[in-house]
């Protein structure tokens, strides 16, 4: 199974590896989510959706649909 | 005082940058809100002289992250840099951005650059710089960026004069693009789109294709074109990702050497505040008491300036009435404009006192937070995190409210805000039912510390948010719409709210209200006074008809005439009206005084006290000007001997005006927002079925 931001520990920090690109809003991409970039969420909302995460100096909330689609690496 | 020449200027940046801050200092109170043609954004404006012969027109855009727009408010940013012959289309943009965010700032920037408009960079809350431990090389940014950049805090007025003297002489800007990006993404492919629109610059030429919406400014030729492009939509897309990807390298490489962080310095207050606002206990618990606090300020506070505004407009009517001749026109003064300008004012304290709370949760970056906690539980009901400001913000008016759900950027979440939002019990809904519960719920304390009368209006209150979420919820199950949700906020950083802006919104939102709501419940009150003090030849002759009557012969001078001015009422037109519809709402408890209060809050709720006020004003001989409300106490309805607003009527009243879908303003604006006149339809009538039909059960089943 590929590791996603929605699978990601409170306060662990991980690479973008891949957006898939039909799926995610280009929107995301210019708020900052770029394969490559680090991301690290910082929290979740009770209910555990949406997540709270910090890319690439913005802090930005999305919901675990999203999440789940943008795949991630540990270093 | 001379100026003779204008420079069009627009302010465009991501949200949360201080641009309305900044907007604010260099209008000031010269400002206007006007609405773009079509559509109900506001367009802020305002005026800054720069020196003694130029001065700057300003629009403040929408905030937006981006140039491609995802929400209606940010479409409008698109609309107006694209149309060149439109009558917003600026000499020169200004772009703020915020220092601690301007690697995400600056992808707005470079896109806006590409436009080949004259454009100036400022760097806004440099207050804040050696706190948060940042260093700008000024002169080796502007060179990269091909630009001027000026270095602001909008809040502590640093800066404003500098941007002043580089907007004078915006035509020296540089115009070129940063960076080739479209050689980048291919060569080939923008060169074909470069030929096949030669009259503009290639950015804009790219813009046009990757949209989705039809720009009305392209001429026929240019809009087959357009078309032809955008059929190979997989490689559109594919492009714009790879621009974006390429526009985040770019200021990577410019930033990594003209700007320097040194992240030790970072403090983590925000860290903290986070944990606890967002918590899964504390942070509802926090964003109840604020709700709480919120509903205390409207009720409480509000109604100490509302008695001291209804007070003045009832002893300047009763004075008009004693300094002036007696006659139509002193009648038309102190029975229809008077109190028709008070019913308006007397809103003044509930809305702005709403809306400074509002504009503070916003400000302080709070409002995002509770959007985060809410979103899940929202999305259950069909709408999303962002409903929630419609939702509160309802409670003062459902105007401003729904068009505060045009940042919701799925279009099922933003209908269903809409669609339940008019169940909120809104300001006008407030006078209609302080006046009832006055009159048939006890001012009795409640376990000492409550009141009986306090809890009916929670009880209202919450009435009207169940109906909205059960609404919601059934709108969830039955509406058909493909939902491709896409929710990104930003979670800004805790800032101390700035008092001038609050005011400027404040001041803003309220003359809106008034101008707006205000100007239909002014006009009907003067209508309803003219339906009410004249009508067909029995009318006219109901001094003598009474007069002759035998059963008035041995009666006293006052009550001869109370009989025919109650007379005339019931024979004037507006008494007319209210007999035709009697037979509809006798089920309710009604009878054709309520029924002219009814017809005439069809156009604005509030106008039913205004109504009441009007009816048992010429009911009465006009001298003895009690409150609306002991003259309400004191009728009697004919049929049954007993007071005509006693308790079944008065639930069933409250419950009619808690569900009616009575105001003009909410179904233009619904219809102006969802374009179609297929969705206040729906509201109007269902939420008039429901309210006929609760009012009629809630009747007889108290009677």
């Amino acid at each position: 199974m590929f590791k996603t931001i929605a699978s990601l520990k409170i306060g662990e920090k991980a690479f973008i590896e891949k957006l898939c690109l039909d799926n995610i809003p280009l929107k995301l991409l210019e708020m900052g989510c770029l394969p490559g970039i680090e991301v690290q969420l910082i929290q979740k909302a009770p209910m555990q959706d949406p997540l709270y995460i910090k890319v690439n100096g913005s802090h930005l909330a999305i919901r675990k649909e999203t999440a789940e689609k943008i795949t991630v690496v540990n270093y | 005082m001379g100026v003779d020449k204008v420079i069009k200027v627009a302010l465009i940046g991501n949200p949360n940058t201080g641009k309305t801050s900044l907007f604010n200092q260099l209008t000031g109170l010269k400002q206007k809100v006007g609405n773009y043609p079509g559509i109900t954004v506001e367009k802020k404006q305002g005026f800054c002289k720069l020196n003694e012969i130029i001065k700057a027109e300003i629009t403040d855009l929408p905030g937006t992250y981006s140039i491609n727009p995802t929400s209606m408010d940010e479409t409008l940013v698109l609309d107006t840099l694209l149309d060149e012959k439109g009558n917003t289309f600026p000499d020169v943009i200004i772009v703020v951005v915020d220092i601690e965010n301007i690697k995400r700032n600056l992808l707005l920037f470079t896109q806006i650059k590409d436009l080949k408009i004259p454009t100036i960079l400022v760097i806004n809350m440099v207050d804040q710089m050696e706190r948060k431990g940042i260093k700008i090389n000024v002169p080796l940014l502007e060179a990269q960026l091909k630009t001027k950049i000026v270095l602001a805090s909008a809040r502590k007025k640093i800066g404003i004069e500098q941007l002043k003297d580089v907007l004078i002489d915006y035509k020296k800007l540089d115009t070129t693009p940063i960076s080739n990006i479209s050689e980048r993404i291919d060569k080939e492919y923008f060169t074909k789109l470069k030929n096949a629109f030669k009259e503009f610059p290639l950015y804009k030429s790219w813009l046009l294709i990757t949209q989705i919406q039809e720009f009305e400014f392209l001429s026929e030729k240019q809009q087959e074109l357009v078309l032809k492009f955008r059929e190979d939509l997989d490689c559109i897309k594919r492009y714009q990702h790879r621009e974006t990807i390429l526009r985040y390298q770019i200021i990577n490489e410019i930033l990594k050497e003209s700007f320097v962080v040194d992240t030790a310095k970072a403090t983590d207050l925000r860290g903290i505040l986070d944990r606890i606002l967002t918590h899964k206990v504390f942070g509802y618990v926090i964003f109840s008491l604020i709700l709480l606090f919120i509903f205390q300020g409207i009720f409480d506070w509000a109604s100490y300036p509302m008695d001291l505004i209804d007070g003045a407009f009832a002893s300047l009517s009763s004075w008009v009435k004693t300094v002036m001749p007696p006659g139509t026109f002193t009648n038309l003064i102190a029975e229809g404009i008077i109190p028709g300008i008070g019913g308006v004012v007397i809103f003044i304290p509930q809305i702005a006192i709403l809306f400074t709370f509002i504009s503070i949760l916003e400000e302080t970056g709070y409002m995002s937070r509770v959007v985060f906690l809410m979103d899940k539980i929202m999305r259950r009901f069909g709408m999303s995190g962002k409903s929630v400001i419609p939702l509160i913000s309802g409670t003062a008016c459902a105007i401003p409210a729904i068009m505060a759900s045009r940042n919701i950027s799925s279009w099922k979440e933003r209908l269903i805000t809409i669609l339940v939002v008019p169940f909120t019990t809104c300001s006008a809904r407030l006078p209609v039912y302080a006046i009832l519960i006055a009159l048939i719920i006890p001012n009795k304390p409640v376990l000492g510390i409550l009141n009986l009368q306090g809890l009916t209006m929670m009880a209202l209150y919450l009435l009207g948010f169940t109906a909205a979420i059960l609404s919601s919820i059934l709108l969830h199950k039955v509406l058909k719409i493909n939902n491709k949700s896409l929710f990104v906020i930003e979670m800004p950083n805790y800032k101390i709210p700035s008092i001038k802006n609050i005011f400027y919104e404040v001041v803003e939102k309220t003359k809106a209200f008034i101008f707006g709501a205000g100007k239909i419940i002014l006009a009907l009150s003067i209508v309803l006074w003219f339906l009410a003090s004249n009508g067909p030849a029995s009318f006219k002759n109901a001094e003598e008809t009474i007069t002759s009557q035998d059963k008035n012969k041995d009666i006293s001078k006052e009550e001869l005439q109370k009989r025919i001015a109650s007379y005339k009422l019931e024979n004037s037109y507006i008494g007319y009206m209210g007999k035709t519809i009697e037979p509809i709402i006798k089920p309710m408890g009604y009878d054709w005084k309520i029924g002219i209060a009814l017809i005439s809050s069809f156009a604005a709720r509030e106008v039913f006290v205004g109504a009441l006020a009007t009816i048992y004003n010429v009911d009465s001989d006009g001298e003895d000007v009690g409150t609306i409300k002991q003259r309400m106490a004191a009728e009697i309805n004919p049929d049954t001997g007993k007071k005509r607003f006693d308790f079944p009527t008065g639930i069933s009243l409250l419950l009619f005006y808690a569900f009616a879908m009575q105001c003009i303003g909410t179904l233009a604006i619904v219809k102006r927002e969802t374009n179609s006149w297929k969705w206040p339809i729906l509201q109007l009538v269902c939420m008039g079925v429901l309210a006929y039909v609760s009012a009629i059960i809630a009747f007889n089943f108290l009677s």
